[in-house]
């Protein structure tokens, strides 16, 4: 596939949750390749139905839906989405269902049709590229908090997706777990729309955002240079300012 | 919420194969259960306290595992002696208890303390991640296992739901008292968890979806019966039939 082709192409989506106002009315979306795709809007205003909807985990009302180039609409389409699309969900506790790390991460590779040992080497792989090396036999309910996150991270890169949606991936982490996922993403190969409320993460992954606003998505792409200040208490919490000043845009 | 502390341990019963245990608790279980011969009994019972010497477990522990079902078999012997048919043995008031019904109270006494006492030993001396993969090596029914998988899994994050929720309830003044107000905040409270858990299956099951689940799900452990596991499953097993034959050949000891 070229780069710059058409991943997914979202055309008049609408959708509504029974007895309430469509949270997405006629919506359309164009997903290339390469693309780093920031996603922001207030709570409920759609985002995580989006992603649902891309997944086929729930059906849009009207509107049509062609992914990698084909038109998908039944169940068994959406099988062959996911085996290209990750999605990381926005509680870990609903995507790590396994006793263990590593039955946890081969699961995917397992049900594209990976033998065991193949399924665990990639497993190990994925892992140790996210500095999990090590946890393979660790009970997953009793990970922390970043841990959990980073784990689900790994069983969603275990099945080498080409697209990765992320649902509000930092959310309760701590600032060490964030720069980590920071990283990640930043050296990941992979196009992937990230939604959260986070903008400096947002700012720091992705190459343009889009804002959900009445059920629709808007680009604005203008970037201002800008700087402001602010006071605030140091304490003894170690932090850093950054007091270079933005280029001029010329 | 679920603590397998019986399961760190190093003892011969330990380290037996997980899929041994099983069938061995299993066979017992079933003789035990449909044997009413005291001889057959009380060697049930020998044999389970010896089983619990083997896995040297903490006495204090295992005697306090013991104490809800015997809670249970109190109340049998309130009742059985009086409700069972048979030649009057005793009297308390106007009630007439019987021979039958004293024996048939022992019966169950001795028979739930063997049984449960093997289970502790055996099963309890192995970690529940474990027992599932041996289950499911012992070819149960893949539901089975699944749901005592997810069972194990989820039952730390209901529980966590649940102590979100009561803790909600505290820190705003709930103190549950004998009033209504109290039995619905409780009604709300289990309709709460049983809601949330609902909507956590459903997004578990989206999330499995998403990895490609198709309704198979796999199993990454391998057992290797040794020697001593082979010769520890043929004792048992003879044992276990020695108890069988003695129920029900009736032959006599003297």
């Amino acid at each position: 596939m070229d780069k710059n082709s058409l991943l997914i192409n979202l055309e008049d989506i609408c959708f509504a949750y029974p007895g309430r106002a469509p949270s997405l009315d006629k919506l359309n979306l164009q997903f290339h390749q390469g693309d780093r795709m920031g996603l922001i809007g207030p709570n409920g205003s759609g985002k995580t139905t989006l992603l649902h909807i891309i997944m086929g985990l729930i059906k849009p009302s009207s509107g049509r839906i062609e992914i990698f180039g084909g038109h998908v609409e039944q169940e068994k389409d959406f099988r062959m989405v996911r085996q290209k699309i990750g999605f990381l969900f926005q509680d870990a506790d609903d995507q790590l269902f396994s006793p263990t790390v590593l039955e946890d991460v081969t699961f995917g590779p397992l049900n594209l049709g990976k033998s065991q040992d193949e399924a665990k080497a990639i497993a190990r792989r994925t892992l140790e590229s996210l500095g999990l090396a090590g946890f393979e036999d660790r009970i997953t309910y009793k990970l922390s908090g970043g841990e959990k996150r980073l784990v689900s991270l790994a069983t969603v890169m275990a099945m080498e997706p080409e697209v990765l949606l992320l649902d509000e991936p930092s959310t309760g982490l701590d600032e060490t777990t964030e720069k980590r996922l920071v990283e990640i993403l930043k050296s990941v190969d992979f196009s992937y729309i990230l939604v959260s409320h986070n903008i400096d993460l947002l700012i720091e992954t992705t190459d343009y955002i889009g804002y959900m606003i009445s059920g629709d998505i808007s680009v604005d792409d203008d970037s201002i240079p800008h700087t402001h200040r602010h006071m605030h208490k140091h304490g003894k919490y170690a932090h850093k300012h950054d007091l270079s000043l933005p280029d001029k845009k010329s | 919420m679920i603590d397998e502390h019986f399961a760190i341990g190093d003892s011969f019963v330990h380290r037996l194969d997980p899929r041994v245990k099983i069938v061995v608790v299993f066979l017992f279980s079933v003789v035990v259960a449909v044997s009413t011969r005291f001889v057959v009994l009380l060697s049930a019972l020998a044999l389970g306290v010896c089983v619990t010497w083997l896995a040297s477990l903490p006495t204090k522990e295992l005697l306090r595992r013991l104490v809800p079902i015997n809670i249970f078999i109190i109340f049998l012997w309130f009742f059985l002696p009086f409700t069972v048919e048979g030649k009057p043995y005793f009297s308390v008031g106007p009630l007439v208890g019987t021979h039958e019904g004293v024996l048939y109270a022992a019966q169950i006494t001795i028979k739930s303390n063997a049984i449960v006492a093997v289970l502790i030993a055996l099963v309890s001396s192995t970690s529940i991640l474990t027992l599932g993969h041996a289950m499911h090596e012992l070819r149960a029914p893949k539901k089975i296992v699944h749901l005592f998988f997810f069972t194990y899994r989820y039952i730390h994050v209901i529980h966590r739901e649940y102590s979100r929720l009561v803790n909600a309830m505290k820190i705003r003044g709930f103190r549950p008292r004998t009033n209504m107000h109290t039995y619905k905040t409780f009604a709300y409270l289990v309709g709460m968890i049983l809601v949330k858990s609902c909507d956590r299956a459903q997004r578990v099951h989206n999330a499995m979806l998403c990895r490609g689940f198709r309704g198979k799900l796999y199993s990454l452990s391998e057992f290797s019966l040794r020697t001593t596991d082979v010769i520890s499953l043929i004792l048992m097993l003879v044992v276990i039939l020695g108890l069988g034959i003695l129920e029900w050949t009736k032959i006599a000891c003297s």
